[in-house]
This record gives C-alpha cells, sequence and structure tokens, in this order.
C-alpha cells in the first residue's frame, strides 16, 4: 500500500509539474500533429492502409522519443534525483512514477493525434487502437529506464535515441502487425509479452541506473 | 558511527579526494575544512551514499532514510511550492504528521509566508533554506551539511547556528565550510582536507 502510495506521489508530482512548466506535452502534441501533417502531403496518393499505418508508428516513436528525452530534466535540475534516491523508498517506485506520468502525456498527445489520423489517412479498428495503447506501455517502462541512463551521462540527447529505438522495434513490428494482419490478436499477445517482460527488467534494474 | 580507512575517490587519472581515515563517534560533530577542490563535497557524497570509494573502505552505521543531506544544490523542485516539496519529501521519508513537521520547519526558517509559492521565484538564500528544512524534515540520525551557510543572509545564519546548537548533543553531524570559525565552538573533531 505504501509502494503505490509513493508511485502515486511521484506520479503526481510529475503531473503537477508539467501542468505548470508546461514544457513537454505541448511540444509533443505540436510534434506529433505536424509530422502526421507533414507525412499526409509527402505519402504519395494510392499508397494504401499500409503505409498511413507504418507513418503512425513512426510518428508515435518518436513523439514518445520527444517526451522521453524531457522526463528526468526537472531531477537533474538542482540534482533532485539525489534526494530521491536516499529516501527509504523502494526505488523502482521513482522509475515506476516517471512510466505513469510519461505514459499519461504519451496518451495526451495520442488523444489528438489518432483522431488526426483517422482524418489524414485511414480508420483504426480495435485491434490497431489495443496495440498502441500496449506498445505506450512498453515504450515508457523501457523509454523511462533508458531516458534515466542517458541522464547519467554526457551526450544524452544522443543517447536515448540509440539506447530506445533498437529496443522499440519489437513494439513496432507488433503494433503494425495488430493493424494490418487477420491475426491481430497474436500481435496483441507478443507486445503483452514484450510489456511484461521487459517492465519486470525495468523495474529490477532501476536502482542499478541511480546508485554507483 | 563513520568509519574510514585509505578512502579515495578517482574519476579516471583525476583524484577527487586523496585518502583519508575517518572515525566518527554517534553524536559527534565533525567539522571538515580544506581548499576549493581538495575533496570536501566528494567526501561528503561519499558518507551519504551518492558515490562510491574507488579504494578504501567505508562504513556509515546509519540506515538509508535516517541520513540528512544538504548539497550544493537544494534538491527540490523548482515548479513545486516549498510545501508541496516537503510533503513529497516527507511521505517518501516516512515523517509521521509530515504536514505539522513541514509547517514547522518553514515557521522556524522563515519561509512560512513564501511556503505555496514555486521555488522557481525564490531567491538563492531562500531556496538554501528551504534545503535545510527538506534535510531535517525526518530528522535524521546523520546529518550531512555541505557548505551550508552558502547564500544565507545573516539572519538565516543565525537561524542555522541555533538549528545546529540544538542538534549537536543528539545528532551526528558532518558539516563542510570555509567559515570554520563559526562552528568552532561546536566541534568535537576537525578533518582538514589537503
Amino acid at each position: 500500500m505504501s509502494y503505490l502510495g509513493d508511485v502515486l506521489a511521484l506520479t503526481r508530482k510529475d503531473l503537477r509539474v508539467e501542468l505548470r512548466a508546461r514544457d513537454t506535452l505541448p511540444a509533443m502534441l505540436l510534434f506529433v500533429l505536424s509530422t502526421l501533417v507533414v507525412f499526409h502531403f509527402a505519402l504519395p496518393e494510392g499508397s494504401g492502409d499500409h503505409a498511413a499505418y507504418g507513418l503512425l508508428w513512426v510518428a508515435i516513436v518518436f513523439t514518445a522519443l520527444l517526451g522521453l528525452a524531457r522526463a528526468w530534466v526537472a531531477e537533474q535540475e538542482h540534482r533532485v534525483l539525489d534526494g530521491l534516491v536516499l529516501a527509504p523508498c523502494d526505488r523502482s517506485a521513482i522509475w515506476l512514477g516517471k512510466t505513469l506520468a510519461t505514459l499519461a502525456f504519451l496518451l495526451a498527445a495520442q488523444a489528438v493525434a489518432l483522431p488526426a489520423f483517422v482524418l489524414f489517412f485511414a480508420p483504426l479498428g480495435w485491434a490497431a487502437l489495443a496495440g498502441v495503447l500496449l506498445a505506450n506501455i512498453g515504450i515508457c517502462a523501457v523509454g523511462s529506464l533508458m531516458a534515466a541512463m542517458a541522464a547519467a551521462g554526457r551526450a544524452r540527447e544522443l543517447l536515448l535515441p540509440l539506447l530506445l529505438l533498437p529496443l522499440a522495434i519489437p513494439l513496432v513490428v507488433g503494433g503494425v502487425g495488430a493493424a494490418i494482419s487477420p491475426e491481430g490478436e497474436r500481435y496483441l499477445l507478443f507486445l503483452l509479452l514484450y510489456d511484461g517482460v521487459f517492465a519486470v527488467l525495468s523495474w529490477a534494474s532501476f536502482e542499478y541506473v541511480v546508485t554507483e | 558511527m563513520i568509519r574510514a580507512r585509505a578512502l579515495e575517490k578517482r574519476y579516471g587519472r583525476k583524484r577527487a579526494l586523496a585518502p583519508v581515515d575517518l572515525d566518527v563517534a554517534r553524536d559527534a560533530f565533525l567539522l571538515v575544512t580544506g581548499a576549493n577542490g581538495s575533496g570536501k563535497t566528494t567526501l561528503l557524497r561519499l558518507l551519504a551514499g551518492l558515490l562510491a570509494p574507488t579504494r578504501g573502505s567505508l562504513e556509515v552505521s546509519v540506515a538509508r532514510g535516517r541520513l540528512g543531506f544538504l548539497a550544493h544544490e537544494p534538491l527540490v523542485y523548482r515548479e513545486l511550492t516549498a510545501l508541496e516539496n516537503l510533503d513529497l519529501y516527507g511521505r517518501l521519508y516516512r515523517v509521521p504528521e509530515r504536514r505539522e513537521r513541514a509547517g514547522m520547519l518553514l515557521e522556524r526558517f522563515g519561509l512560512w509566508e513564501a511556503r505555496n509559492e514555486r521555488v522557481a521565484s525564490y531567491s538563492r538564500g531562500m531556496a538554501q533554506r528551504l534545503a535545510l528544512c527538506r534535510a531535517l524534515l525526518h530528522e535524521p540520525d546523520l546529518l550531512v551539511l555541505d557548505e551550508p551557510y552558502a547564500a544565507l543572509d545573516e539572519q538565516g545564519a543565525a537561524l542555522l547556528d541555533r538549528e545546529l546548537a540544538d542538534l549537536v548533543t543528539i545528532r551526528t553531524i558532518v558539516v563542510s565550510t570555509h567559515d570554520s570559525a563559526r562552528l568552532e565552538q561546536l566541534a568535537t573533531s576537525r578533518l582538514a582536507l589537503a
């Protein structure tokens, strides 16, 4: 109960900081919308829905990357992470709080982006939407850990995409597969498995990322 | 409470802290002095467990969460108010009746009127006072303070003097400072880093 309370307090803190600073979410919204507009004009006529679903995933992954790049900025300023790491709470709660907050930002960006996608490109079925939801969880779980690792390094802006993009490939495969394959459920199961495995790995390894 | 033998920290070839031996008994007051770059901050971060030694041994007999650490930076969120910051830390540090404790500290350090203002609007001195509130919030057994007088005005420094004088007999305290004369009377042991 106390663990969950810590996670919720940390998530609430991140949402409150973002609500006041407005650093991340507006940038994510603008980015995903402008990306979809560019794709709309760049995609030749008659390209079909399959190409559009692929482009949706490019937009989603890079929007998530944008949000994750700023995920630990508040903790880096004034070295707040030192204060959190010294607290007697389970350190994985810090990761989980950050993951949930990043997930909330990504969902908020998609609440605008997905209707825009339907308007510009193609309809989204339940399997495609479930794929987006499951992939979001995976991206945010792994991404929060990778962003914490990158934040500790010197070239953090360069490091995060290098760390995250290879790990995001299975999520893109699963997300696109869920949208276009007649056997979409298999891809959803694959995404569920990815989420489970990588969430546990990230949860267990966060402590080693933030301590020497 | 603290025992270090040949404790050393290096970053690659650069030596951040030359080998140092250290014994600090419970309820002692250790004053750490030294020139810029002598390793005061590195030593205090090692004691806090934020760094791992490169060589030597270090034992700090304090449970995680029973240590209060004041760094060069205030370790608080700029976009949160003083009260919100202390409430978050109070929760994570398991402080009973954290709101009352936070209110009492804010009042003691002259921040009560500014409790609902964002830290981003604070002066450096106000942020330092808030950092002291944060470090003292959970009534730590070991207090590690890195240059606590930095940015404090005379009134803030006098508040800190009083606080340390109250704590000196009931807490183990390690302080690094350039203003050693100010704490000379309270110190029970001294370490001068070269």
